[in-house]
């Protein structure tokens, strides 16, 4: 099965990666979103997969799955989650300023 | 000794403060205890009872880099001078640099390059001396751009720098070759072991590298060029860095190294042409200057070229000429940078042209010039240190080894010749100077001022060195005992004491001597008549135009490649960083032979997760394909919840539950914003755009699946996560794992995961505040 979600985590990651470079900035950030899930799928599987019970403590229970990546993952998801808020903000400011969401007319190298 | 190198760099950070003052008390006066100081700390150790100190501090042992310092003769004598001319300089800037200048900016690059100067000379770990070494040059560049209004003072500034940090950069490379073959990086330590260095096949590059240093910094043929632009510097910076000891730092270098390399042939033939060559190029083009400054520049260049010259000759006589020429250059030619000081201070032009007559209106600093001036020119007078090591270079080539036979042979025959010929024209420039400013006619209308006598307070610095001069040349060999014995002795190894005379007979260097008095009076007296030769040779040639042609052309080469990849495109970027990535990644994964995919120890694959991965793989997909805003963020969201999904039946339950609440709440913002943002529009991009954007989005997920099929099956060391586990009860008090390790252990991280939030959140209300703002008005 890890073998399949390591794939899921690729496909994730190219589809991610197609839209980031896309022109449109609403494709950007659901780029980024996928990336993101495709990231902590590929964590989740570096601590392998269902083996142990949930890491809740329980008397009489000494295998439990790896809770290291969960921590992380869990830190992850809240940071992703800022991240994509404050570019979907910042994306709809510059697209209602600019009147363009297009990031090729948005480039600047008249100042270079 | 350590407090005596770093004393300078922390005066300077008070210096600031103390400009502050500049309007009530001049600035110069408080830094100019701080070369004084040093001066009588390191004055304490001359005389015939020298001994050789060391000292050591550590700064990073472990890989051989340590302040460990030296003092031997050399390194005294150049201290001496840093430190004693350096307190003359700064006696005389307090009274050439106007109040209104931005003192604190002078004094604190002075100070600076005090303690870099210093710490080159003592410096006994070779990682340690190339850091100093850097620094002068950085110290230099900004002392010569110090009026950077000027465009000339922009360009010698950068200038000096390019070439001197080239040379710096060379000289790092021999070092590191010589420290990683002899296995030491104390410089005493390589001298011990020069037989493993010179058996090495490496010689050549070690000596070509350290030699392109030693040139560049000491302005050696064809790297002089940088030292006339130089002349930019106030003159109190032109008098200390460029004549009296940074351009004297390499030619310290290949004295300090002299134990090594002076067995090998090739230093002797390069190091003796180099400079010799120099000598006479030097001295031929300071006739053709008009400039005051000018002509001292070149005729430094020139010096530097005879001292250069003698430390490749090697002999005992040569190397003790070498060192004693070094001293006497620092006494005459400080003192006439600073007397051309206060003429462009009190006439208002250095241009020996506007120039004449002067000895009426400036007597004293006449007087002080015709010292200077005549032991430069080595007119055999006994009271003009000059001489004596003018007549030990003549002598010195004329005893050079004559057993040498072939090329290096014959080029060593030729040295008394191209000796006398650079000297005559040492001495025509030398007389060009005196009698071109002092005597002539007086040509009162080209004078932007009417010339006066410069104030004491600037003579009294030339009038110490001229001092010094006439010292020197009346008791010779006290200095030579209490000084330059013990140098000359560090340089070759063998104890050398020569006995320096004023009259030895009617020898050949003092029939050298005459020739050049004469030649060089017939030159100089004629000068009108020949001075066209400068339009035929060397006319246009010159090395700047090399210099400019390799500046301008890298830079604009630069700025060409980088217009190709800088086109302001985001996208672009991308496409180059991930690009990057890929070929890096997988070239390195192939070379090193690392994909190897097995399966063992694996979940079984159940039919609900498979139907999990199929609709979130088809999703994923969608959101490529999608045109229209709220489907892409509704299949966006099938994905999240779909991840959410996989988390539950992995055991995950507190991520599932974080998964869940977030992924609801981002689908809410993005429908929140939707509304505001342009409608999704059909993709125009041409197939071939297409194509890139595919191959590299689809090779980074290969790429990414790849590396998370290797790593489920190497394991390198045993997992940490027991320890978590173990101790979540008895260290974090909570049953849930995860929670205590956020919470308990890894705590700071979750604070600052919160505090990412915050200015997330703040980030976000200043955007829409600033939307308001612009509505109000």
């Amino acid at each position: 099965m890890e073998f399949i979600i390591c794939i899921l985590a690729g496909i994730l990651f190219a589809t991610g990666i197609y839209n980031i470079l896309q022109k449109q900035m609403l494709r950007i950030i659901i780029g980024t979103g996928l990336i993101s899930h495709g990231a902590h799928l590929f964590i989740l599987t570096m601590g392998k997969l269902k083996q142990g019970k949930p890491p809740i403590l329980t008397e009489g229970i000494t295998d439990y799955t790896d809770p290291l990546p969960q921590a992380l993952i869990l830190t992850s998801i809240v940071i992703s989650f800022g991240i994509t808020s404050l570019i979907l903000v910042l994306a709809y400011r510059t697209a209602q300023k600019n009147d363009t969401d297009n990031m090729e007319e948005l480039r600047g190298t008249e100042n270079e | 000794m350590i407090m005596a190198i770093l004393l300078p760099l922390i005066a300077a950070f008070f210096v600031p403060l103390l400009a502050k003052l500049k309007n009530r008390i001049h600035t110069g006066i408080f830094v100019l205890l701080i070369p004084a100081v040093i001066f009588i700390y390191f004055a304490q150790n001359i005389g015939t009872k020298f001994r050789i100190l060391d000292e050591h501090t550590n700064w990073i042992p472990s890989l051989g880099v340590n302040f460990d310092f030296h003092l031997d003769g050399l390194s005294l004598l150049f201290a001496l001078l840093i430190s004693g001319i350096g307190a003359l300089v700064v006696l005389y800037s307090i009274f050439y640099l106007n109040r209104s200048e931005r003192l604190g900016h002078f004094y604190v690059y002075l100070l600076l390059f005090m303690t870099a100067m210093l710490g080159v000379v003592l410096s006994d770990n070779v990682f340690v001396l190339y850091t100093f070494w850097e620094l002068t040059s950085i110290s230099s560049f900004l002392l010569i751009g110090y009026w950077h209004h000027r465009e000339k003072s922009r360009y010698g500034a950068l200038k000096s720098m390019l070439i001197t940090v080239f040379g710096g950069l060379s000289m790092f490379g021999g070092l590191i070759l010589m420290s990683v073959i002899a296995g030491t990086t104390s410089i005493q330590g390589m001298i011990a072991k020069a037989d493993i260095i010179l058996d090495s096949q490496y010689l050549p590059l070690i000596l070509g590298f350290m030699l392109i240093g030693a040139f560049t910094k000491s302005a050696q043929f064809p790297f002089h060029i940088w030292l006339p632009d130089a002349m930019e510097a106030p003159t109190p910076v032109s008098s200390y860095l460029h004549s009296a000891t940074m351009v004297k730092a390499g030619i310290y270098l290949v004295a300090r190294f002299f134990p090594i390399f002076s067995q090998y042939e090739w230093f002797v033939i390069i190091v003796s042409l180099v400079g010799i060559l120099t000598l006479c190029w030097g001295s031929y083009m300071a006739v053709r200057q008009t400039d005051l400054k000018a002509i001292l520049a070149f005729s430094t260049i020139s010096q530097l070229g005879m001292i250069m010259a003698m430390l490749g000759f090697g002999t005992k006589l040569a190397v003790f000429a070498a060192v004693f020429h070094i001293l006497n250059h620092a006494t005459f030619k400080g003192s006439l940078f600073m007397v051309a000081g206060a003429i462009d201070h009190e006439t208002g032009t250095r241009d020996i042209r506007k120039l004449g007559g002067l000895m009426a209106f400036m007597p004293y600093t006449a007087a002080l010039a015709l010292f200077g001036t005549f032991s430069m020119a080595g007119i055999p007078l006994p009271f003009l240190n000059g001489f004596y090591s003018k007549e030990l270079f003549f002598e010195s080539t004329l005893k050079l080894n004559q057993s040498t036979s072939g090329f290096a042979g014959t080029l060593l025959d030729l040295m008394p010749y191209l000796a006398v010929a650079g000297s005559i024209f040492t001495f025509a420039y030398s007389m060009y100077l005196f009698f071109g400013v002092f005597f002539g006619k007086y040509k009162a209308a080209e004078l932007p001022k009417k010339p006066h006598e410069a104030p004491i307070g600037m003579l009294l610095s030339p009038f110490v060195l001229v001092l010094g001069i006439i010292l020197i040349g009346v008791f010779p060999n006290s200095a030579v005992q209490g000084l330059i014995s013990h140098a000359a002795t560090a340089i070759s190894g063998t104890d050398i004491l020569i006995d320096v005379h004023f009259w030895h007979g009617f020898t050949t260097p003092l029939i050298m001597s005459l020739i050049v008095v004469a030649v060089g009076s017939i030159i100089i007296l004629s000068r009108p008549y020949w001075k066209g030769i400068y339009n035929v040779f060397p006319g246009k040639l010159s090395f700047n135009r090399v210099y400019d042609w390799i500046v301008k052309s890298v830079s604009a080469y630069s700025s060409k490649v980088t217009n190709v990849y800088m086109t302001g495109s985001i996208k672009n970027y991308m496409l180059l960083i991930l690009g990057a990535m890929l070929i890096g990644t997988f070239g390195t994964l192939y070379a090193t032979g690392g994909i190897h995919l097995s399966m063992k120890d694996m979940a079984p694959i159940t039919v609900i997760e498979l139907s999990i991965v199929i609709i979130m793989v088809i999703a994923s997909l969608a959101t490529t394909f999608a045109n229209n805003n709220l489907a892409a963020i509704l299949i966006l969201g099938v994905v999240g919840f779909g991840t959410a999904m996989l988390f539950i039946i992995y055991r995950a339950p507190d991520l599932a539950l974080t998964q869940l609440v977030i992924e609801t709440i981002t689908v809410a913002l993005f429908l929140l914003t939707f509304y505001h943002l342009p409608k999704l529009r059909k993709r125009d991009d041409s197939s071939r755009v297409k194509l890139v954007n595919l191959i590299i989005s689809i090779g980074f997920g290969a790429l990414l699946s790849i590396i998370g099929i290797m790593s489920l099956n190497s394991v390198s060391f045993e997992k940490i996560s027991g320890y978590f586990v173990k101790t979540a009860h008895s260290i974090g008090g909570g049953n849930n794992i995860v929670n205590v390790i956020l919470v308990d252990m890894r705590g700071f991280d979750t604070l600052f995961e919160i505090a990412v939030l915050g200015i997330a959140a703040l980030a976000i209300f200043g955007l829409i505040q600033f939307n308001k703002d612009k509505g109000a008005r």
